[in-house]
C-alpha cells in the first residue's frame, strides 16, 4: 500500500521521482523511506527513515530530495526518524514488482528469508527463469541491503533483496 | 519493549549526569568506530570476493551506527561539535574503545575470531540496550540488532569452518582464539560513567550476562572442535583510553585527511 501523504498530486510526482541511487527503478516512496511530509507555502519537511545504519544511498537521497524540490521553487529540510525503524514491509506493491523486473528478487516475509538466508530452505525465485531451485551463495551483497544467490538451473547470479524485521 | 526504567525528565540537567551520558555513549560508539575502520581495511583484500564484501558490509553497518551515536553526542553536547570532529579529531587517550577490535587483520582466522567475539556481545548489548531509559538509546538499539544478528551468523558460520575445516585452518584459528581470549573479559569492564548510567537505567548492566556470554562463545567453539583458552590474566586498558601499539596506526591512517587538510568535505 502507498502511504498518503496529503500533498497535491504534483508535490508526489516531484517525490516520487527521486530513486533510489543503488537501485534506480525504485522511488523512495515505493522504497518506503518517506514517513511524513509536511508543506508550509515554499517550504517542506519531509521525514525520512533509513534503511540499513550505514546506507550510504540515505545522505544521496537527501540531497537528491532537496535538488528536486528546489528545481520547482521549493525548500527542503529533511529529516532522520529513527523510530520506527524501517522494514522490508514498507516497500510498496509497485516497488517489489519493480524489483523483480530489474533482477532483484524481492524480500520474503520473516520465517521463510531466515530459512533461505540459513540456506536450509529453497524459496527465492530466480529473477532469470522463475525456478526455485536457488542456492545462497553470501548472506552479503553488492550493496547492505541484498544478499546474492544463484540458480542451479539456468545458472544465473543475482541478488535478493534481505527481509530486514 | 519496554524500558526498564523510567527517566527522571530532569535527568539530563544535572551537568555530571550529562557528562557521564556521553563519557557511556563514547566507550559503547568507539567500539563501531575502529571495529569498522580495521574491517574497512580489508576492502579489497579478503580472501575471495564473498567474504570481502561481507565483511566491508559488515564495517559499513558499523560506521553507520557510529555516526548515529556521535550525532547523539553532539546534540547531548550543544555546542558546534559534529559527528565528524568526534571521529576524526580526538586524540589516542580519548577513544574508549576495548583492546579487542584495536586488535590488527592478522589473518583470516583473527578477523573472524576478532569479529565473533565481538558480534555474540553485541548482539547481548544490543538487545539488552532495547530497554534503556533513554529514548533515543532504545530506537538506535532497535534498529542496530537487525544488523547484528546478521553478523554474528556470518563469523560464527566461518569460524565453524575453519574449526572445523583443514588442519591448517584449525591450526590457525585456534591460534587466533588463544591470542584473542585475553581481550574478552574487558567487553564486561565498567567505568565511573558507566555504572553512573547503569545505576540510571540508561545503560544494560553487561555483567549479568557475561557468564551467559561465555556460555555461547564456548558452545560454538566445541561446535567448531577448538579448544577454549584457559588463561589467569585478561588484558584491559582500552575503555580508560589505554591502548595498544596498534591503536596510534590505526589514528593516523583514519585521520591523516582531517590533520592535513583540516575541515575538507567529500
Amino acid at each position: 500500500m502507498i502511504q498518503d501523504y496529503n500533498i497535491s498530486q504534483d508535490l508526489q510526482n516531484i517525490l516520487e521521482s527521486v530513486k533510489d541511487p543503488e537501485i534506480p527503478v525504485l522511488n523512495v516512496v515505493d522504497l518506503g523511506v518517506i514517513r511524513e511530509v509536511i508543506v508550509e507555502g515554499k517550504e517542506i519537511t519531509i521525514k525520512l527513515t533509513p534503511t540499513y545504519s550505514g546506507c550510504p544511498a540515505m545522505d544521496v537521497i537527501g540531497d537528491d530530495l532537496e535538488r528536486a524540490f528546489a528545481a520547482h521553487g521549493y525548500s527542503t529540510t529533511i529529516q532522520l526518524i529513527m523510530s520506527p525503524p524501517w522494514t522490508t514491509d514498507w516497500i510498496t506493491e509497485r516497488g517489489r514488482k519493480a524489483l523483480e523486473e530489474y533482477g532483484i528478487a524481492a524480500p520474503l516475509e520473516e520465517t521463510a528469508d531466515k530459512d533461505v538466508l540459513l540456506n536450509d530452505k529453497k524459496q527465492v525465485k530466480c529473477t532469470n527463469c522463475g525456478s526455485q531451485n536457488t542456492k545462497l551463495v553470501s548472506q552479503f551483497g553488492s550493496t547492505a541491503c541484498k544478499a546474492m544467490f544463484q540458480c542451479e538451473d539456468c545458472l544465473e547470479p543475482f541478488d535478493y533483496f534481505k527481509c530486514l524485521k | 519493549m519496554k524500558p526498564i526504567k523510567e527517566l527522571n525528565p530532569q535527568f539530563l540537567e544535572s551537568k555530571e549526569n550529562k557528562q557521564h551520558l556521553i563519557d557511556y555513549l563514547l566507550g559503547v560508539a568507539d567500539n563501531y568506530l575502529i571495529l569498522g575502520q580495521r574491517l574497512g581495511e580489508l576492502c579489497g583484500h579478503g580472501p575471495n570476493l564473498e567474504p570481502d564484501i561481507a565483511l566491508t558490509n559488515i564495517s559499513l553497518d558499523m560506521l553507520g551506527q557510529v555516526r548515529s551515536f556521535y550525532q547523539y553526542i553532539a546534540q547531548l553536547k550543544g555546542d558546534k561539535t559534529t559527528e565528524d570532529d568526534i571521529a576524526f579529531l580526538r586524540k589516542e587517550r580519548e577513544y574508549k574503545n576495548v583492546l579487542l577490535v584495536e586488535q590488527p587483520n592478522t589473518d583470516f582466522g583473527y578477523v573472524i575470531v576478532r569479529q565473533f567475539f565481538f558480534d555474540v556481545y553485541n548482539r547481548l548489548f544490543l538487545n539488552a540496550l532495547q530497554q534503556s531509559a533513554d529514548e533515543t538509546l532504545r530506537a538506535l538499539a532497535f534498529k542496530g540488532i537487525k544488523e547484528a544478528s546478521y553478523h554474528e551468523r556470518f563469523s560464527g558460520d566461518w569460524l565453524k569452518r575453519l574449526g572445523d575445516g583443514t588442519e591448517e585452518s584449525k591450526t590457525r584459528v585456534q591460534q587466533a582464539v588463544n591470542d584473542l581470549w585475553i581481550y574478552t573479559d574487558e567487553l564486561f569492564h565498567t567505568t565511573n560513567a558507566d555504572d553512573a548510567m547503569i545505576a540510571s537505567g540508561v545503560a544494560p548492566d553487561m555483567l549479568q550476562l557475561k557468564e551467559y556470554y561465555y556460555d555461547k562463545v564456548g558452545e560454538l567453539l566445541s561446535t567448531a572442535t577448538l579448544e577454549i583458552p584457559e588463561v589467569e590474566y585478561f588484558q584491559k586498558g582500552g575503555k580508560e583510553g589505554l591502548h595498544s601499539e596498534h591503536m596510534g596506526y590505526i589514528l593516523a591512517d583514519m585521520q591523516y585527511m582531517q590533520r592535513a587538510y583540516p575541515d575538507s568535505k567529500w
